[in-house]
């Protein structure tokens, strides 16, 4: 399906959906975090679309808030489709039982920028230690002894 | 937390038992720690531990300008470093829209599969010595040492080269590099048979592997498994294939498939991946065309503001780059999608059930590397 | 290649520091200074633990593989557990979350036990000096260090050479100054 036939058949399902159309490779849509397993559910089971393959999750520091991306890819068409999701106050919605490889990646996510996901199984820490303080992947984490400040 | 059971037959008590595998163990391939749950010796529950060789990288980009970024790149999947390398410079390349010469597409496919190759051997050296077979490392090392010559020639280091930048390669080939290429094809075309004599068809070797460790096609997806381990269940996943980069889209091979999903054809997918590997270097290695190693390019490239993403078939499978730029000379925030990340999460399904000396045979026929899954 | 003269001097009969006389009744009489003989079987079959945590492991493997070989120099036995192991080839990337495991391996080795940091890493963090904040700057800052190998990752050669640089330093051993390495280390005392 190509990315117009794709952007017709997602905004179809919901409203509030905004496209991305500026300095992206791939369709991009920004989806309100309470649609968020809405749209992932669509997205997987939905026969045209079929994106059964998560094969990135990224957790971005945007300043003002925070946020995921998700890339996901068809595996029966090779479409992809790349959705934005931001929060405000650090907690999201998991979609571990919607896409099991998230359930090593939110981990990741909640360890080094701190994005707290409600539902998950087993939210811990995955590298750092337990008794870590702070997040290092946030803009705003400082290390005075070991990161230079430019 | 440990449960304790009280059988009501008997009156015996059975209690849930912890043990600890690593972060020092010899069948890690790394610093790996696994906290595995038993009953007996069978396997309840298996907890991966990370960070044990987490050395921030991702950080350590929003820090360096793009080109300063490629040579830490080496260091996350160091066997296939060069592979890491072209996702980066293609990442690079394709956002600033620089076309690189011909030349530097082909030779950069030419190393891509040597360093495959050198991957596979390694990896079946040491599954064969995790298995029980010492042999193997040797004779896979005896290879392995003949690409590093090539390697050490060409790029000038053995493991981890840093001979890609974006726009090109940081020097032309050596004058040997054809010769010596198709030497070791010569040399190895022998002894890769060699390998299957020795440890394929053995008896001991095959009922340690098959029918352990089954993956089913949906259970992959779902967890995006990816690779040769995706591949051993059917999956067609090559990303050399399906979004073709560098020389990918003129060369003819063929992608392994196989349908067990077990280990043993998780083995024997990488197996056979040599020969193609193999053949994509004949293809080449006459062929490289004449001109110029690098398309000339500014000392720190600014990328336009916007969200770029590169992917490339490492030896272990695919290999992400996503980068969010703000128009700065270092990335806003860069994420690498490493192969081992995605495939050692499903190693908890996957050796549920099974014994804790299968539980080595799976993971070396996963293929992990302790860097790339902690970057 | 320097490792071969090296082999040609190091021929064990030319350095075995005592003299053997023929009993005559099938054994032998060793004559010789005990500290020397002690030193010189010691420094002669130096188990490593296998201790590899990133790049440098592989160029560790490839040591001991077919073409580098450094069962030559009497070290091929590779242990698994500390307990058995004479010397720890530090080859990799410290990081905080493993540096308490380094340390308790170190502890686990019986005496006397030698240290080779093995590449940038182990020696001052290597690539990883600057901007990372999980990575220890070089493994003496958790234990004693006696041989330190440049390189990202080094040549079998360049391991191979420290190996033999610390049996050179075994066999200058006193016993009877013996000390535990570790002993004021942590207060900063060096040597």
């Amino acid at each position: 399906m190509t990315n117009s036939e794709l952007q017709v058949l997602v905004s179809s399902w919901m409203d509030d959906l905004e496209f991305i159309d500026e300095g992206v490779q791939y369709l991009t849509v920004t989806v309100p975090k309470e649609n968020l397993r809405d749209l992932m559910f669509k997205l997987r089971d939905d026969s045209e679309a079929a994106f059964d393959y998560m094969f990135s999750l990224t957790a971005v520091d945007w300043g003002k808030n925070r946020g995921m991306v998700y890339h996901l890819e068809s595996t029966k068409y090779r479409h992809i489709i790349v959705v934005h999701v931001n929060t405000e106050d650090e907690t999201l919605d998991t979609i571990s039982d919607i896409y099991p490889t998230a359930i090593l990646n939110e981990r990741e996510a909640y360890d080094l920028m701190g994005i707290k996901f409600t539902g998950h199984p087993d939210l811990r820490r995955l590298f750092l230690q337990d008794d870590w303080v702070g997040h290092p992947l946030r803009k705003d984490y400082v290390d005075e002894a070991n990161m230079i400040v430019k | 937390m440990t449960t304790t059971e009280i059988d009501n037959k008997t009156g015996l008590v059975t209690q849930e038992y912890k043990i600890n595998m690593g972060p020092q163990h010899p069948a890690a391939h790394g610093v790996l720690r696994l906290v595995l749950t038993l009953d007996g010796e069978i396997i309840e529950k298996v907890d991966p531990d990370l960070g044990y060789i987490h050395r921030g990288i991702e950080k350590m980009t929003e820090r360096d300008t793009y080109k300063q970024i490629v040579h830490l790149t080496d260091r996350l999947d160091y066997l296939s470093s060069h592979i890491n390398n072209e996702a980066v410079c293609l990442a690079v390349e394709n956002a600033l829209e620089i076309e690189v010469p011909d030349r530097v597409k082909v030779i950069r496919t030419i190393i891509a599969e040597l360093t495959r190759l050198a991957s596979h051997q390694l990896w079946w050296g040491v599954m064969g010595m995790d298995i029980g077979a010492l042999t193997t490392f040797m004779y896979a090392f005896r290879d392995r040492e003949l690409i590093n010559d090539i390697m050490e020639e060409t790029c000038g280091t053995r493991l981890t080269m840093n001979y890609n930048k974006p726009g090109g390669l940081m020097f032309d080939i050596h004058p040997n590099f054809q010769k010596r290429v198709k030497e070791f094809i010569k040399h190895f075309k022998v002894s890769l048979p060699e390998y299957n004599t020795l440890l394929s068809g053995n008896v001991i070797f095959k009922k340690r592997l098959q029918g352990i460790g089954y993956m089913s096609k949906e259970d992959a997806i779902a967890y995006g498994v990816s690779g040769p381990s995706a591949r051993g269940s059917n999956i067609s996943c090559d990303v050399r294939k399906i979004h073709p980069y560098s020389a990918y889209d003129r060369v003819d091979f063929n992608e392994i498939l196989m349908e067990g999903g077990d280990s043993y054809d998780r083995y024997m997918v990488r197996m056979k991946e040599m020969e193609e590997s193999m053949k994509i270097i004949e293809q080449l290695v006459d062929n490289i065309p004449e001109g110029d190693f690098e398309t000339k390019t500014a000392a720190v490239l600014k990328l336009p503001k916007g969200e770029y993403y590169q992917k490339v078939e490492s030896a272990r499978g695919e290999f992400g780059v996503f980068i969010v730029s703000d128009g700065k000379k270092s990335p806003y925030r860069m994420k690498f999608r490493s192969p081992g990340f995605a495939n050692l999460s499903i190693l908890d399904k996957i050796s549920r059930g099974h014994k804790i000396a299968d539980l080595v045979a799976i993971m070396s026929s996963l293929d992990f590397v302790i860097p790339d899954i902690d970057r | 290649m320097g490792v071969k003269s090296d082999m040609k001097n190091k021929n064990n009969q030319d350095t075995f520091p005592g003299q053997v006389i023929p009993g005559g009744n099938g054994g032998n009489i060793v004559v010789g200074v005990l500290d020397q003989i002690i030193n010189w079987s010691r420094s002669n079959s130096l188990w490593p633990l296998y201790f590899g945590t990133s790049c440098c492991a592989i160029e560790m493997m490839q040591t001991g593989a077919a073409r580098h070989d450094w069962s030559r120099f009497g070290m091929e036995v590779a242990r698994p557990t500390p307990r058995q192991a004479d010397v720890i080839v530090i080859a990799g990337t410290i990081t905080n979350k493993m540096a308490p495991v380094l340390r308790k391996l170190y502890d686990q080795m019986a005496e006397p036990k030698y240290v080779v940091a093995m590449g940038a890493c182990a020696v001052s963090g290597g690539p990883f000096y600057y901007n990372s904040y999980s990575v220890v700057r070089g493994a003496d800052h958790i234990i004693p260090v006696d041989v330190y190998v440049p390189g990202c990752p080094p040549r079998p050669e360049s391991l191979l050479d420290a190996m033999i640089k610390l049996q050179e330093k075994i066999k200058t051993f006193h016993n009877s100054k013996r000390k535990n390495p570790i002993e004021g280390f942590d207060e900063g005392k060096v040597g």
